[in-house]
């Protein structure tokens, strides 16, 4: 019997013919970046127009080798794969230029001793001009301002949370998409679109009539932010509420169960996990706001831990205050510390946020497995 | 533990639109009913005008009787909810709580009414009930998982675990197996045969030999055409419906000859 193999010849499949090799990009790359910066030193050099420079050439380069050794349909997917990836970093410009600049600015700020610990009580211009010339401390702290955005920041969750849910709820279980219901949306979208200031001169206002005129404290800062705070709590929610199936319904009313039974232990608990974290970015969309807290809750340099009376201190107003008004005119450097220390703080904070929307949609979720 | 329906001169209207028109039927308790015919006859619509599920479709209403045992079920004041804890629902596709654990899905009719229930007796529901509906064995050492991580079969008998825990006098199925595989199937068909010896059931089906094998009466319905309503055409013993029907368009939906 003879044998039916042949020897198979090694040479480059027939199948991967006329396909660029895998390191074409990178050669591409390399020879982009040196040609760029070769464009660069005839104009007169800079970072941001080298890199610029480089992803033209980049992209001209790949697209018409990958024309001439591929085709045109390979060409124009090397295209769009170029047209995507840059959207992308220019997308992430601004993000990573914010987050370096806060970072860099805000970290000797942050590492003053008692910079979380203490407030600006007492802390005068005759400090920070000393801290300049003699090379002391920077004293004063955002711990007035961190108490005062955490506590209007809660109580304007307390406030919007039940009114958003309940509204959403509404809309979902109750409206039947009539003239009630499509008024309320309306006016929730209306509402997603009201200036910040606006909230913040209604609460104002709605306080000066109601308790008395000059009236600034937490709670009115904690109302402003509510009124900004509802709409995308209802919208939300309602989203969530929407995606529960039907058929988890329909099973509940067909076990006996009455419909406000099931919406409160059918409905919320299937779609909770979504409502957690829709509450969170809420939350996090106004904590740095910075223009209703300044007409409703005035700005403060000491600890007031009751939202109910007087100014109220918040992290926006800190940096706004300290930024505009420095501490010491003569020596605006230790103020402007203290701000961008004040501005990583928020950051940190809303990241945090951020990071328990995701951690409580996983906890909420339903689960599965065997 | 079963009730019959007896159903007079009934209309079901989505809105202006008449769905389906003078069903009158009698249903006898402890047995197992199937509803046959083709897609949008109103099978299903007229199924959930049994137990008023219907109503949970915005302008769906009915004209005419639904007696339970005599008593009609939209007489004045009778409540909904009270309706739907006698007669038991269980869907085309199964949908136990996602939220809930296979125990918590079988006790969900108790749970969700708030009634208090000690744990022994829970114990003693849930195992009957996952036993009643052939589940048992293949969960009692998984309780406290996800209902959802089970299969599809198996999650359609816990359903029907769940329907029969709350103890209802008639079980209505709405083409209970059409998502399943032919095993699971025969294991639904094997359950609804053991549940007539206490339950009054009543089955929507597509699959004209399974009703043939599991039920003891048939009822066909048919349409004249699309936008004209849903008739019952004809009902009486299963066999006599599939061997020797009276009506024309029986036969010829039954023989494969339809259309």
């Amino acid at each position: 019997m003879t044998s039916t193999l042949t020897p198979v010849r090694s040479k480059r499949s027939q199948l991967t013919k006329g396909q660029l090799p895998k390191y074409a990009p990178y050669a591409v790359l390399g020879a982009a970046l040196i040609v760029g910066a070769a464009v660069m030193a005839l104009i007169g050099f800079n970072a941001f127009g080298w890199g610029i420079v480089s992803a033209l050439l980049f992209a001209v380069g790949l697209v018409s080798w990958s024309a001439a050794a591929e085709g045109s349909r390979k060409a124009k997917d090397r295209l769009a794969t170029c047209l995507v990836v840059g959207s992308f970093l220019i997308a992430l410009l601004p993000l990573i230029s914010v987050i370096w600049t806060v970072l860099v600015n805000g970290i000797p700020g942050l590492l003053n001793p008692g910079f979380l610990g203490n407030s600006m009580n007492g802390v005068t211009g005759v400090y920070d001009n000393r801290a300049v010339e003699e090379g002391g401390p920077v004293l004063g702290g955002v711990y007035h301002a961190l108490l005062g955005t955490v506590q209007i920041t809660l109580l304007a969750t307390v406030i919007s949370v039940p009114v958003g849910l309940l509204t959403a709820i509404y809309l979902v279980e109750y409206g039947n998409d009539g003239r009630l219901a499509r008024a309320i949306t309306f006016f929730v979208d209306v509402m997603t679109g009201i200036p910040s200031i606006v909230a913040g001169l209604f609460a104002a206002a709605f306080f000066f009539a109601v308790v008395g005129p000059g009236t600034k404290t937490g709670a009115v800062a904690a109302v402003a932010l509510s009124v900004l705070m509802i709409p995308v709590v209802v919208r939300s929610s309602e989203e969530m509420l929407k995606i529960v199936p039907n058929e988890l319904r329909e099973a509940a009313y067909a076990l006996g169960v009455r419909k406000w039974r099931t919406i409160i232990k059918v409905v919320i608990p299937t779609a909770i996990s979504g409502i957690a974290s829709g509450v969170t970015l809420a939350i996090a969309r106004v904590i740095g706001e910075t223009a209703p807290i300044l007409v409703t809750a005035g700005f403060a340099t000491s600890i007031n831990s009751n939202v109910f009376s007087g100014w109220m201190a918040s992290l926006p107003t800190f940096i706004y205050t300290q930024i505009l008004n420095p501490t010491s005119p003569a020596n605006p450097g230790p103020s402007a510390e203290r701000a961008w220390g004040a501005a990583l703080v928020l950051i940190i904070l809303v990241m945090i946020l951020n990071l328990a929307a995701r951690l409580i949609a996983r906890i909420f979720a339903p689960k599965t497995g065997r | 533990m079963s009730k019959r329906i007896d159903v007079k001169d009934l209309n079901v209207y989505y809105g202006d639109f008449l769905a389906v028109e003078d069903v009158s039927i009698n249903i006898d308790a402890k047995s197992v009913t199937a509803f046959i015919g083709p897609s949008g006859c109103g099978k299903s619509t007229f199924l959930r005008t049994l137990n008023r599920m219907h109503e949970v479709i915005p302008g769906a209403r009915v004209e005419g009787e639904v007696l339970l045992d005599g008593d009609n079920l939209y007489g004045p004041g009778v409540d909904p909810v009270t309706v739907r804890s006698q007669i038991g629902m269980v869907f085309q596709r199964p949908n136990p709580f996602p939220t809930m654990s296979i125990r918590d899905n079988v006790l969900a009719g108790v749970k969700l009414n708030n009634k208090k229930i000690s744990k022994g007796e829970a114990d003693v529901l849930v195992e009957r009930s996952l036993k009643g509906a052939n589940l048992w064995n293949e969960v009692k050492d998984r309780l406290d998982k996800p209902g959802s991580g089970l299969s599809g079969g198996q999650q359609q008998r816990l359903c029907i675990a769940r329907a029969i825990a709350v103890e209802p006098q008639v079980i209505l199925m709405d083409e209970p197996c059409s998502a399943l595989d032919p095993i699971s199937t025969l294991a639904i068909e094997d359950l609804i045969n053991e549940l007539k010896d206490q339950y009054t059931v009543v089955i929507v089906t597509h699959n004209m030999q399974q009703a043939a094998r599991v039920s003891d009466k048939t009822a066909f319905f048919n349409i004249a055409g699309t936008g004209k309503p849903g008739k019952l055409i004809e009902f009486g013993d299963t066999h006599t419906i599939f061997s020797n029907p009276v009506e024309k368009a029986t036969e010829d939906y039954v023989s494969g000859r339809f259309g």
